[in-house]
């Protein structure tokens, strides 16, 4: 419901009724997908009875959404490739296979991907109003996705104690820059879900709180999806 | 560029009765337990695919095999998870022109290198 | 300044389980709601006052970018010049097509699409308002980061497709390419933000009956571009991404004694690079597309191929971008295809370049400047599209490579397209958008002196560059000009002598612009006879647009109101007005209007970005605390709602003429 009209005026009785009457005007704000995307009515009711179709019925942050998720995969596409191309130039330190803890980054995909069930049961929560268990499944999707920032950490610091830096070779480069970027992702998603938690407990999500929980949603499992692609081209495939 | 006459705006008349198309907020997806069940499929697929890592196969069988199952698991959290598959098509359609775009543009890039020659 | 909104009513009563109160509220300031003065500007989220901020901004990169070329052509004007050293001239080029590139044509285009595309479709704003502002201030901020390299060390001057390994710092060791590659992910955002958002607007904001087939030309190649700037930018992104990570970082990249591959940067900017060209000179095509019909009044000709052709050009853009690079080594067969999806690339130009013609055939021609410019562009575009198309023929190709042959075909195609398009652009829009007439008398100056010069200036750089004159070559020696027709020193005169011609039309539009401003004639409603649906609201439009939506029947839906064919004799009868129409609208106007609100937070997120730039550049805690500025912003705009309570307006003003913002919430 990107297009609840909210009234200007202090009293929304006779407005929220005569804008549907009308009906007339399409829709003149939507909301941004950002954590605290509002707009002024409880989501108690659904937000159906201001409805103002979109002309695809659509919602705007839906649409908007999933266009830059399309947009990213060109980003981690360019990365990958990066890495793709450079993988095979080591010189200087030890090559990916010498590297590469399978048992431990297995554990800690595992790890993420189990945080994408605990967020679409978060996002299926919201849809039934049910704040409490939204929250404690936002709260264990951060964690899971906390558990799973420590062990790249962990790895990374290992990586650099066998002779594997930032600036050490192409691999180096190429290696740290995409899972890091992908670390950064994962860390402003979990960021997102604690600022979301805090907001839900504190009754500051004025807009749709479904749709809200929704698009972290969204952004949460790309994240997932793309480290399904980073684990088996990067860590299982060996160069 | 997929955009299709699925999408035209809805006739005036029907705006003007107050009765706004469906729009997606409808609880749609799978119950709880399905997730659950997504998520089980989605765990043996990892557990295969790290086993299949360990396998020692040849590169033929074992490449392949893996990439499928990437695949199968990408397409599995889109679908279920993302709601994807439940989802007006639209959304679909923006998301997949984006990933084949990917697909298609470094793939090229990395044939021009010859980066399928060599491995 | 009061600390925080008051708690929303329609909150409390939907069972949030705490009231907004000063106190717990991070949703912070009061919002801005100034409907006059500069804040009005600042903190706007109007769509119109932002497409009018874009389009003065751009202009005056354009002057910079124009001044820079002045200074290139003076140092090209004789043998063995001293106007500019070698370093200023390679920072000059550089500055030159960045600036013409991506700070101005690209935010001219998204003023008119801001400006325009809501209004086309009828809408009252954007799908997202506030991005929309944030866009334009990082497209600004950008611009202006870009610049400050001039005063902090030298500017960029590795060409503006900053090949490695030349941006290394080994070979570019001032700040130059680090603002270059930081400035431009800053500008990206913009283009992103705000792909995103017309995407938005066009697909769900449509009037009733606007199906995306009834939708005016221009919106359409609007949307066509936005799908590019989606898919190109995360692109570049990474090309300039890594960039800054080899340069202030230290990784390896581009290095080539680490064993790097600089055709990967190659790859990277041209995958981007090549879907940016149709950016550029597709909302030229969009806005001649409206200008012609209607001043040939005639409806375009094959609107259906003219949508399509330019969906194709769309999606065959990102099939052909290693055209660029004919010259590097890729190998016989990657050539061959990149050859051959190139020559197939000229179709849908060429389909387009017919249908304009068809549109002229039989009409009733008004030449008017906007139309004489959207003439201008199709012959001049047509030259620099068949100087293109002999690119596309690899042999040819690796000849012209790198000579100022290149050079003319680019700007035959951008100056002749794009900026042609744009002029033509400005004449028919200029009434609608500040409610006065640009003069015809000095149009006619304006566009004639730009004609001739571009032609003097870019037409000489064929035969200078199929004589083997390099691009970027700050220097030529009157021993090797050549003699007789083909005489370097001859051409290189008549090519700087032509950009001065040209500069003084650009010069003669400006002056058109302040005489206007000083006494230009107030416009009637509709001046041109016109076709779609901006027309049919006030000109300047009121801030909510239109009084009531119209409900859309028909493709130029303002011109089929205002007249009706003859089914058999197809002859014209007009049964209506713009007077009558308008009355119409105003007397079923809308009761509720909510437009969204002023707001502070997309300035200062986007003014946290260049902070973060400076940092990344000469000191990390200067990073740091634009990182801070930056989460600090976004909270701010998380917890603010779009719309503003009614109790953050300062008592309405009573506004004599509907223009207080008290008044625009319960119009009517």
């Amino acid at each position: 419901m990107a297009d609840i009209a909210t009234p200007t005026t202090p009293a929304s009785e006779p407005d929220t009724t005569a804008a549907v009457a009308l009906g007339t005007e399409p829709d003149i704000h939507g909301m941004e997908p950002t954590p605290g995307a509002h707009d002024d009515h409880g989501d108690a009711h659904g937000g159906g009875e201001h409805g103002h179709a979109t002309s695809t019925g659509l919602s705007n942050n839906k649409l908007a959404m999933w266009m830059f998720l399309g947009s990213e995969c060109l980003l981690f596409g360019g990365l990958i490739s990066t890495y793709m191309l450079y993988r095979g130039r080591h010189e200087g330190s030890p090559s990916p296979s010498q590297l590469y803890n399978i048992p431990l980054t297995s554990v800690s995909s595992f790890v993420l991907l189990m945080s994408s069930l605990t967020m679409v049961l978060a996002v299926s929560a919201a849809q039934r109003h049910d704040d409490r268990n939204t929250t404690t499944w936002l709260t264990v999707t951060a964690l899971l996705g906390a558990t799973f920032v420590g062990a790249q950490v962990f790895e990374f610091t290992e990586f650099y104690h066998e002779g594997l830096g930032f600036t050490t070779n192409l691999f180096g480069s190429s290696f740290f820059t995409l899972t890091g970027f992908h670390g950064v992702h994962v860390t402003v998603g979990i960021i997102m879900l604690m600022a979301l938690v805090g907001m839900i407990n504190r009754g500051k999500i004025p807009g749709n709180k479904a749709e809200v929980v929704e698009m972290i949603g969204l952004y949460w499992h790309f994240v997932d999806i793309v480290w399904i692609i980073i684990f088996t081209l990067v860590y299982l495939i060996p160069s | 560029m997929s955009i299709d006459h699925t999408i035209d705006p809805p006739d005036h008349a029907e705006v003007t009765q107050g009765v706004p198309a469906p729009v997606s907020e409808h609880e749609h997806g799978l119950t709880d337990m399905g997730y659950v069940k997504v998520a089980v499929i989605l765990a043996v697929m990892t557990g295969l695919e790290v086993t299949l890592s360990y396998a020692g196969l040849p590169g033929n069988v074992f490449m392949p095999a893996l990439l499928i199952l990437m695949a199968a698991k990408f397409w599995t959290v889109v679908s279920y998870f993302m709601h994807l598959k439940f989802d007006n098509p639209i959304f679909t359609k923006l998301f997949y022109s984006g990933l084949f775009l990917a697909l298609f543009v470094f793939t090229v890039v990395l044939l021009t290198f010859r980066f399928f020659d060599r491995s | 300044m009061a600390i925080a909104e008051r708690p929303s009513p329609v909150l409390a009563r939907s069972g949030g389980t705490a009231l907004v109160t000063p106190s717990s509220s991070l949703g912070v300031f009061r919002r801005p709601v100034s409907s006059t003065g500069w804040r009005s500007w600042v903190f706007t989220v109007d769509h119109k006052k932002l497409g009018i901020m874009y389009g003065v901004a751009a202009f005056v990169f354009f002057i910079v970018g124009g001044c820079e070329a002045l200074l290139i052509r003076l140092q090209l004007a004789a043998g063995s010049n001293k106007v500019l050293s070698a370093s200023a001239y390679n920072q000059m080029f550089t500055m030159h097509a960045t600036t013409m590139v991506f700070l101005f044509v690209m935010p001219m285009a998204a003023a008119f699409a801001n400006y325009l595309l809501p209004l086309q479709i009828g809408a009252r704003d954007v799908a997202f308002p506030r991005i929309n502002a944030f866009g334009f201030w990082c497209f600004l901020f950008g611009g202006l980061f870009l610049n400050t390299a001039w005063f902090l060390g030298g500017a960029a001057d590795t060409g503006w497709f900053a090949y490695a390994p030349n941006t290394s710092v080994a070979f570019s060791p001032s700040h130059g390419v680090d603002f270059w590659a930081l400035g431009l992910q800053i500008t990206g955002i913009a283009s992103l933000t705000g792909a995103i958002n017309l995407i938005v607007t066009v697909l769900n904001m449509r009037a009733p009956g606007m199906s995306l087939m009834k939708m005016p030309i221009f919106s359409w190649m609007v949307l066509v571009v936005q799908f590019l700037l989606l898919f190109a930018i995360p692109v570049i992104t990474v090309a300039l991404f890594l960039l800054t990570f080899q340069r202030n970082f230290g990784a390896a990249f581009f290095s080539v004694d680490k064993g790097a591959d600089p055709l990967l940067w190659q790859h990277l900017f041209w995958i981007f690079g090549h879907p940016e060209v149709y950016i550029l000179v597709l909302p030229s095509f969009g806005i001649v597309s409206e200008v012609l019909p209607v001043f040939s009044r005639k409806p375009l000709f094959g609107y259906k191929f003219v949508v399509f052709s330019g969906a194709a050009i769309g999606f065959l853009g990102w099939g052909v971008w290693a055209h660029h690079m004919f010259a590097s080594g890729l190998g016989p067969v990657s050539v061959a295809v990149f050859s051959v999806a190139t020559m197939a690339i000229a179709l849908p130009t060429g389909v387009k370049i017919v249908n304009w013609t068809m549109t002229l055939w039989g009409g009733k021609l008004r030449f008017t400047t906007s139309m004489m410019f959207a003439i201008g562009l199709i012959i001049e575009f047509t030259i620099g599209g068949l100087s293109g198309v002999t690119h596309s023929v690899s042999p040819s190709d690796t000849q012209q490579t790198d000579t100022y042959y290149v050079v003319a075909h680019f700007h035959y195609v951008l100056f002749g397209g794009a900026v042609f398009g744009l002029f033509a652009g400005f004449y028919y829009w200029w009434p609608k958008v500040f409610g006065k007439m640009l003069s015809e008398r000095i149009g006619k100056w304006n566009f004639w002196l730009m004609v001739i010069g571009m032609n003097l200036t870019f037409g000489p750089m064929h035969i200078l560059g199929l004589q083997g004159q390099p691009r970027r070559m700050q220097i030529w020696t009157e021993f090797r000009a050549g003699d007789g027709f083909f005489n370097g020193a001859f051409w290189n005169l008549v090519s700087t002598i032509g950009a001065f011609i040209l500069a003084l039309g650009i010069f003669t539009f400006i002056v058109n612009v302040f005489l206007t401003y000083k006494k230009g004639e107030v416009t009637p409603g509709d001046p041109w006879d016109a076709r779609s649906l901006e027309w049919m609201t006030d000109s300047p439009p009121k801030e909510h647009n239109f009084d009531s939506i119209p409900t859309v029947h028909a493709l130029d839906e303002f011109f089929h109101r205002k007249y009706v064919e003859d089914e058999e004799t197809g002859e014209l009868t007009q049964v209506t007005n713009y007077a009558e129409i308008m009355a119409e609208m105003e007397a079923k106007a809308d009761k509720n209007i909510h437009l969204p609100s002023p707001s502070y937070w997309p300035i200062v997120l986007a003014i946290a970005l260049p902070i973060v730039a400076y940092g990344v550049i000469f000191n990390r805690l200067l990073a740091v605390f634009g990182a801070a500025v930056l989460l600090f912003a976004i909270f701010g705009w998380s917890l603010e709602p779009s719309v503003a309570d009614a109790s953050d307006y300062d008592p309405p003003a009573d506004g004599d003429n509907g223009e207080s913002t008290k008044e625009l919430a319960t119009l009517g």
